[in-house]
């Protein structure tokens, strides 16, 4: 017990891992969604006890040598409150929506091959679980393009209902593929000048031999670090699908399998924002990245210009998982404006809303999965008048969509509450005003939903629909009951979240 | 039982009887039995409550922090019990009226519409009872929310649409401008420039004002961003939604207009006025002068619409919005006085207002009239019901020996006092006349429907289609209003004690 | 002139990059756009090569005779193994879809696709 204690840093990644390799050989039968659920739910609870580990220890990091080489040589794991938070996320979500992938996926592909399926669906979970928890950034591209891989074929895997899945595929697998490329090229950069690729080890040797340089007649390495810094800025900006580089996250939401679209919604995106905080706040400083560069500027204009044209294509949507998918890019916005703003709330609000958000959307997609699995379908038109005949469900998509709104006792709401502080604390009251104003392009696209839901009339002669099944409605539920949950009390994840906060900024509460 | 306990009950209570409600979906008989006992418990449990007020005591409770450092918390104090009781008093024969307007209508989905009313309740005694701005604006949306189903409750175009503009109007106002105001106040307190997010006596900018870290501008700004943003007091140009919400069934446009929806609007404005931003240094600062020219238009401007409405529901929608800006008019005098007259408008409004609905409820209800121009004889039809109405009307017009005479008097002394400020008095003067000419509108809008109906003829065609008075809850639900009405102009002790505390309170 | 000789290495992976990624935003041949990214990655791995090499070093291979010996940085190289090893796995993948989508389209044309989709919707 104590030796797993001890390795639970690597475990939660290689244990996924190895379950995707066994699943792809033994998983056949059914076997696969059992090993997929024990590891989903394994990993689990290795991430809470993580995070309970490092809210616990004193210095408020665990750091995990590979082979006990220390770093800068060897490869270190490192859990502090900002990445076991995304851990947890990651973690809850993959349970949760494994739950629901068994009926949901055996109805989207050839049940022969669900084996595969599940191997894929625990690589993308060793993938983001990786990126989240490597303290190496070139270990961090490996992984992404582990979770990259894994999803470019989930993605494809909706070729079953829609054939439109596979060009999705084809064009996230080259925007991906050119992000993560970018990413690769700048850590070159950083390594000419650093001679490291442990992201605690650059970050000593340009904040102690670099940066200081930076004023004196001669300095090092200037635009160097510029260049690397920008090409990891822009690869990291297409992975999480900042505006302007959103494009391939529509499709490749709208397409995908439901279960998958869920997973992807709530938890790789997030991962994506996680990698660029971490640069951001760790790897290059906010005083280089920020007050030399002023990236922050950057990013405020593309996260505005995400929170209204995202949403605002949402609202012009009628296929509802494209609907969610603008929604996303909206969404992204705000997390992105969050530590753009680079004080604590605004870092705080950044990190809560990964959480709030994972909850909101993925019980959202869930729902829309559940309408799928019924009706084959789910274009606005398919859900007139459903509210009756799958109350639970399309409850659970409208606690989420009152979420996107920021409806007061909503998990959403506590992340507005704190991102518009934050921007108001700021001084940018431009940033305030576009949050709620998003908001409000919100109210009109989950309200367009709602109505159709609750006051369309059911088209004549089309078969009865029943409620879900049960291993879907639990799930979708569970996280609709917790996007409600986190917004009565939110004081878990504020704490998570400010400490987080706290710590990435280096400041004492 | 302490207080405490009582105020976390009067919100349990509604929140489960609408879980009982929902429970009994099948059994009619059993389902408004709790809705009626429901009722009852609520206003027994905040009626145990005034003693204590009356007494000068202030029981406060936290629920729940939601946010670290920011709690959804109660405190009890006396312009929140005002709102609390009329809202729970007038839900009693709002309920008994539901039920013989549902059943008389043969309305759909009654178990939803029921399971609603209780919802919004609990909300309202969540705002009347908040003791920050956080918890204010959590229940002041939840109220908006739990309405909604209420007032689309027909669940046809028209319906939608009107839904649509409702919660459209009322959300745009609240996010836009009542939660960036909170946010706003949120983020002066975490740089210390603002004292507390509660509720404080004599306002929470003080020190703020007075060090300079809060600029007079900003101070104006967030009056201006809580005034609009509580677009429930329907103050022009946010009043739209109010007649939009007409399509909703009689009881809901009876529980909007007197019991909860807009009484929670102006309690709000009152509640920020006195205790968030201080009437003394509204006054001072000369940053909310603005309000009693918006609120003189308000009342001219909905009077005349008033005037040109036939459909009756709507009339009475305009009619609410004249009077809702009385209570603000009685606010933006930023005296003592004016607070303690808006706080009495409250009450008076609510009591007449609510027998005007519950009255052309029953007309709908026996006759299936909705347009003023078909009320002709239909007095001596419904004797009960004109009557009622009539009375009502006096109030509405303030007119002794009914309450509405009573606050329209108190806003007077209001005006009075504010002349002894020394300014240039064209406000006070302003005011006066509003008073003046609305109270001539009002008479000119209301008195031609009594007079139809008591002092002219049938029409052929209604000769033809005999009708009596509506059911019996409806008859006595509106007879126990009209005679509340009556009597709170002789006994209306109480209020005025609670509202002589809020007085206090100010001065 | 100087400054492009002095920077030979930076320049080959510059246009190797450059070729890449015009082929993938220029073809619509869905298997030229997947060369292409592949082309775009390995400029990538000759950019990291590259800076692995120190002047008049050697292979790093420690040799007693010679203890002044001065050694390339092998680090660089092991990590384009794996990042080969990406590659590979990114270009098979590519194809896997694209035979997929030759399967289900009868084309790998990415406007015959888009006209087959629109024609589709209506």
């Amino acid at each position: 017990m104590e030796r797993i204690h001890q390795n639970l840093p690597a475990l939660i990644v290689v244990l996924p891992l190895c379950m995707g390799l066994i699943t792809s050989i033994i998983g056949r039968r059914g076997l696969g969604w059992w090993l997929a659920m024990g590891t989903a739910s394994a990993v689990l609870a290795m991430a809470v006890q993580l995070l309970v580990n490092v809210l616990e220890s004193g210095t408020l990091t665990v750091t995990y040598q590979m082979g006990s080489w220390p770093a800068p040589f060897g490869i270190v794991y490192v859990v502090d409150p900002l990445n076991a938070g995304v851990l947890t996320i990651v973690a809850l979500i993959g349970a949760i929506v494994t739950l629901y992938a068994r009926k949901s996926i055996a109805s989207e592909m050839d049940p022969r091959r669900l084996h595969f399926f599940y191997a894929l669906w625990l690589f993308c979970m060793t993938g983001l679980l990786g990126i989240t928890i490597t303290g190496d950034a070139f270990n961090l591209y490996v992984l992404l393009e582990i979770s990259s891989l894994s999803t470019y074929t989930l993605v494809a895997l909706g070729r079953q209902r829609n054939r439109r899945a596979l060009t999705a595929a084809i064009n996230y697998l080259v925007l991906g593929s050119i992000g993560a490329t970018f990413y690769l090229l700048g850590i070159a950069y950083l390594y000419m000048v650093t001679g490291s690729l442990n992201i605690a080890d650059i970050q000593h040797i340009l904040a102690t031999k670099v940066f200081p340089t930076w004023g004196t007649d001669a300095p090092m390495y200037r635009t160097t670090v510029y260049v690397g810094f920008a090409l990891m800025a822009v690869g990291l900006s297409l992975k999480l699908a900042l505006f302007p580089l959103h494009g391939w996250l529509p499709n490749a939401y709208t397409y995908a399998p439901s279960s998958v679209s869920a997973l992807l919604a709530s938890t790789a995106t997030k991962v994506g924002a996680y990698a660029f905080i971490r640069v951001i706040f760790t790897l290059v400083g906010t005083g280089f990245a920020y007050r030399m560069l002023h990236t922050d500027v950057v990013l405020m204009v593309s996260a505005g210009a995400a929170i209204l044209v995202g949403s605002w294509m949402a609202f012009r949507q009628t296929s509802l998982k494209k609907l969610l998918a603008y929604s996303s890019i909206g969404q992204i916005g705000y997390i992105t404006l969050g530590f753009a703003l680079g004080n604590v709330n605004g870092l705080t609000a950044s990190i809560i809303h990964l959480f709030n958000h994972a909850l909101t959307k993925g019980g959202m997609f869930m729902a829309l999965g559940v309408v799928a699995y019924r009706l084959g379908n789910t274009r606005l038109q398919d859900v007139q008048g459903l509210g009756r005949k799958l109350p639970f469900t399309m409850a659970a998509f409208t606690a989420g969509g009152l979420g996107l709104i920021g409806v007061p006792l909503t998990a959403g709401f506590v992340s507005k509450w704190y991102l518009v502080t934050a921007c108001i604390e700021a001084g940018r009251y431009e940033m305030a005003a576009i949050v709620l104003v998003g908001s409000l392009i919100a109210l009109l696209y989950v309200w367009k939903v709602v109505e159709a839901i609750y006051f369309g009339k059911r088209p004549e002669n089309v078969p009865g629909v029943k409620e879900a099944p049960l291993t879907m409605l639990v799930p979708t539920l569970l996280l609709a009951g917790a996007s409600i949950y986190f917004g009565i009390d939110a004081s878990t994840s504020a704490r998570v979240a400010t400490a987080a906060a706290h710590f990435l900024l280096g400041v004492t509460p | 039982m302490t207080p405490e306990m009582t105020i976390l009950l009067a919100i349990g209570v509604p929140l489960l009887g609408s879980v009982l409600i929902a429970m009994s979906d099948r059994v009619p008989n059993l389902r408004e039995a709790f809705t009626l006992l429901t009722a009852v418990a609520t206003f027994g449990l905040v009626a145990s409550l005034y003693p204590l007020v009356i007494a000068g005591g202030q029981p406060r409770v936290e629920l729940l922090t939601v946010i670290p450092g920011v709690p959804l918390s109660f405190k009890v104090e006396p312009l929140g019990m005002v709102y609390a009781l009329v809202a729970t008093l007038l839900w009693m024969p709002n309920s008994l009226y539901s039920i013989g307007y549902m059943r008389g209508n043969n309305e759909k989905h009654q178990t939803r519409f029921y399971i609603c009313f209780p919802l919004a309740i609990a909300s309202a005694i969540g705002i009347a009872f908040a003791e920050n701005l956080f918890t204010m604006f959590v229940f002041y949306e939840t109220l908006t929310l739990s309405t909604f189903p209420l007032v689309t409750h027909k669940g046809n175009t028209d319906a939608v649409r009107s839904g649509r503009v409702y919660l459209g109007i009322l959300l745009t106002t609240s996010v836009c401008f009542q939660l960036l105001a909170v946010l706003w106040i949120a983020a002066l307190h975490n740089g210390g420039a603002v004292s507390s997010l509660n509720f404080t006596h004599g306002g929470i900018f003080r020190e703020g004002l007075a060090s300079g870290a809060v600029s007079p501008a900003i101070f104006g700004l967030l009056f201006f961003l809580y005034i609009y943003g509580i677009g429930k007091a329907a103050l022009m140009p946010v009043h739209r939604w109010l007649p939009a919400a007409m399509v909703a069934p009689t009881p809901v446009s009876a529980f909007l207009h007197a019991v909860a929806v807009v009484k929670a609007g102006v309690f709000c404005v009152i509640k920020v006025t006195v205790y968030v931003f201080g009437v003394d240094l509204l006054q001072s600062q000369g940053r909310g002068d603005w309000l009693i020219y918006v609120a003189g238009t308000t009342i001219l401007a909905a009077s005349l619409i008033a005037l040109f409405q036939d459909n009756l529901k709507k009339r009475l929608a305009y009619s609410t919005i004249s009077q809702l800006s009385y209570v603000v008019l009685g606010v933006a005098l930023f005296t003592p006085l004016g607070i303690m007259a808006a706080t009495f408008h409250i009450v008076a409004h609510a009591f007449g207002k609510i027998t005007l609905f519950f009255a052309a409820g029953s007309v709908y209800t026996a006759a299936h009239k909705t347009q003023v121009s078909q009320l002709d004889g239909i007095g001596r039809r419904m004797p009960w019901t004109m009557g009622a109405f009539a009375i009502g009307t006096l109030s509405m017009i303030g007119v002794p020996p009914v309450v509405g005479m009573a606050s329209k008097w108190l806003l007077i002394n209001g005006v009075v006092e504010a002349w002894s400020i020394p300014d240039g008095h064209f406000a006070e003067v302003f005011a006066l006349v509003v008073i003046l000419f609305s109270t001539l509108l009002n008479a000119g809008y209301f008195l031609p429907i009594v007079y139809r109906a008591f002092f002219k003829p049938l029409s052929d065609s209604d000769r033809a289609h005999p009708h009596g008075e509506a059911p019996w809850p409806i008859v006595t639900a509106l007879t126990f209003t009209a005679a509340l009405t009556l009597f709170f102009f002789f006994w209306n002790k109480p209020a005025y004690e609670l509202a002589e505390l809020v007085r206090r309170a100010v001065g | 002139m100087q400054v492009v000789l002095d920077h030979y290495n930076y320049w080959v992976c510059v246009i190797l990059m450059m070729i890449g990624f015009y082929g993938v935003i220029a073809k619509t041949n869905l298997i030229k756009k997947a060369l292409s990214l592949s082309l775009f990655q390995t400029g990538v791995l000759v950019f990291y090569i590259s800076i692995g090499k120190v002047e008049g070093g050697t292979g790093p291979v420690l040799d007693p005779r010679n203890p002044e010996a001065v050694y390339s940085n092998p680090l660089p190289h092991a990590l384009m193994l794996t990042a080969i090893v990406v590659g590979v796995a990114t270009l098979s993948v590519a194809m896997a879809i694209i035979v997929n989508i030759r399967e289900r389209y009868g084309t790998i044309d990415e406007r015959d696709i888009e006209d087959i989709e629109n024609q589709a919707q209506e």
